[in-house]
């Protein structure tokens, strides 16, 4: 590698990312739970390196997993990437049978597919009413997830069942943007009150080692939202006054 | 219920094993002829060598089985596995491989193989896909902008493709599945309806060659539509290619 870079760990591994997204993260969940040496570089979006551009040059973006110089990118790939390559780390985040990998494979496509897709303009809407209505839309999809959390998890703690999976990192790692969407424009997403399989899973899984150390505070994503609505030009919406 | 070309030797003191019994099981793949994400799932299921019943569905009229086993998208291809009901053609594929023994592996068995050809599954679904609809299907400026972005992903699965015969190697694997049908066979109709070029021999000989080879192979001929029958369906849903791409373009 280049001068300058650390040689990541014992296992040859350095990751390329961002505290803030949430792609990144689940793959910093991964490698935590795993107990996987790396690593983290912070990357600056707005000036990217020459070893990010080199190693996605397709996508151009966070996160990159660089394994003995060899790079992944997608947060989903590198996820199951972790899981085989170090299969003998910690726990399975896949389980072994087909069917339930399916399963798993399906819900996690949903999360980005359908609920990050509608909760973006929470982050980047240019009115106020976008933002509401990508938060409450994102709000009724988790209705979905709570019925899949049911089926998935089957009375256990998580939707991989006794140990963390896919669908809960993958999902779990989204959990400072969903709750921070309150504070960004007035409307709770996860709610104990709708969903409360979901509410109580998201206080279990924010609690683990290896993922309460790589969920950002709710404050700090508000404030870097301000940040970087202010440096694409977007209108700085402060939040609706809350009724008592 | 026991598929014919399954030869099971069944003792009287020996159960079937775990393959066996998962043969046995009826495997059913609900979906329409005209979609080339259902191509994907029975191309999947005739490469691996396993036996199934297509079950047409009219997706202007989805039937009770559809809605029941995939409540989320309502959409096909779902395939029936026994109880199992697996939605996502791209996950089907995935299943497919994994529950199934028989035929190569679609998926390499290396971990940073398989998220390569995991990568290029997923751009060929993601991006090509996504900018070629608005590409062929908008106008004007908008049309301009989708066709610049739909060239510059082609270009990128060009260049892999000068290197390799297909994603997987030597043989047909996952991120093939993805794109081949659509970018071979799918896309030329598409275009002829749109009235519009995206591919071309000269700017893509290696597609076109990927392509060739995807289409040449004898599961692949099996389960791909007529030519004819796919302008003709097309053609008659111009109006809702029209709209979908308009959905598709960021706001």
């Amino acid at each position: 590698m280049a001068g300058g870079e650390a040689s990541g760990g014992e296992a040859g591994l350095t990751l390329l990312g961002l505290w803030a997204s949430p792609f990144v993260i689940r793959a910093r969940v991964a490698l935590n739970l795993k107990g996987i040496a790396y690593s983290n570089v912070e990357e600056d979006l707005s000036i990217k390196s020459e070893l990010l551009l080199k190693s996605n040059p397709v996508h151009k973006k966070v996160p990159v997993l660089i394994h003995n110089g060899k790079p992944i990118c997608e947060s989903r790939i590198i996820v199951e990437y972790v899981d085989e390559a170090f299969g003998a780390a910690g726990p399975s985040l896949l389980p072994a049978d087909p069917y339930d990998r399916a399963v798993a494979r399906f819900w996690a496509a949903y999360v980005d597919d359908k609920l990050f897709s509608t909760w973006r303009p929470v982050y980047g809407g240019r009115t106020s009413e976008e933002r509401v209505d990508a938060a409450t839309q994102a709000a009724a999809v988790l209705e979905t997830f709570e019925r899949a959390f049911e089926e998935c998890s089957k009375g256990k703690p998580f939707f991989g069942g006794d140990a963390v999976g896919l669908v809960d990192v993958v999902l779990g790692s989204f959990l400072g943007w969903l709750r921070a969407s309150e504070a960004m424009c007035g409307v709770k997403i996860v709610d104990a009150a709708r969903t409360p399989l979901l509410a109580a899973w998201a206080e279990r899984f924010c609690a683990l080692d290896g993922v309460k150390e790589v969920i950002p505070d709710v404050q700090r994503l508000v404030e870097y939202n301000k940040m970087r609505r202010n440096y694409l030009g977007l209108p700085s919406l402060p939040p609706p006054e809350q009724h008592p | 219920m026991v598929p014919a070309s399954a030869s099971l030797h069944c003792h009287d003191t020996r159960s079937l094993t775990g393959t066996e019994a998962k043969m046995a099981e009826q495997v059913k793949l609900i979906g329409s002829s005209n979609s080339p994400f259902v191509h994907r799932a029975a191309v999947a299921l005739r490469l691996k060598g396993v036996p199934y019943e297509f079950i047409r569905e009219d997706m202007s009229n989805k039937s009770e089985l559809l809605l029941k086993h995939n409540p989320v998208h309502k959409k096909v291809p779902v395939l029936l596995h026994g109880d199992r009901a697996v939605c996502e053609s791209l996950v089907i594929v995935e299943y497919v491989d994994e529950a199934f023994d028989g035929g190569p592996p679609l998926l390499p068995a290396d971990p940073y193989d398989r998220a390569t050809a995991r990568f290029w599954a997923h751009f060929l679904e993601e991006k090509c896909l996504k900018s070629l609809w608005p590409a062929l299907w908008t106008e004007g400026e908008v049309q301009e902008a989708a066709m610049k972005e739909a060239r510059e992903n082609l270009a990128l699965v060009e260049e892999q493709l000068r290197e390799k015969r297909f994603f997987g190697g030597d043989s047909i694997g996952l991120a093939d599945i993805a794109g081949a049908g659509l970018l071979g066979h799918w896309v030329g109709v598409l275009e002829e309806v749109a009235g519009v070029r995206v591919l071309s021999d000269k700017e893509h000989p290696a597609l076109r060659r990927w392509a060739a080879e995807y289409l040449a192979n004898e599961a692949v001929k099996e389960c791909l539509p007529d030519r004819d029958q796919l302008l003709s369906h097309f053609s008659a849903i111009r109006d809702k290619c029209v709209s979908v791409a308009k959905s598709m373009l960021p706001k």
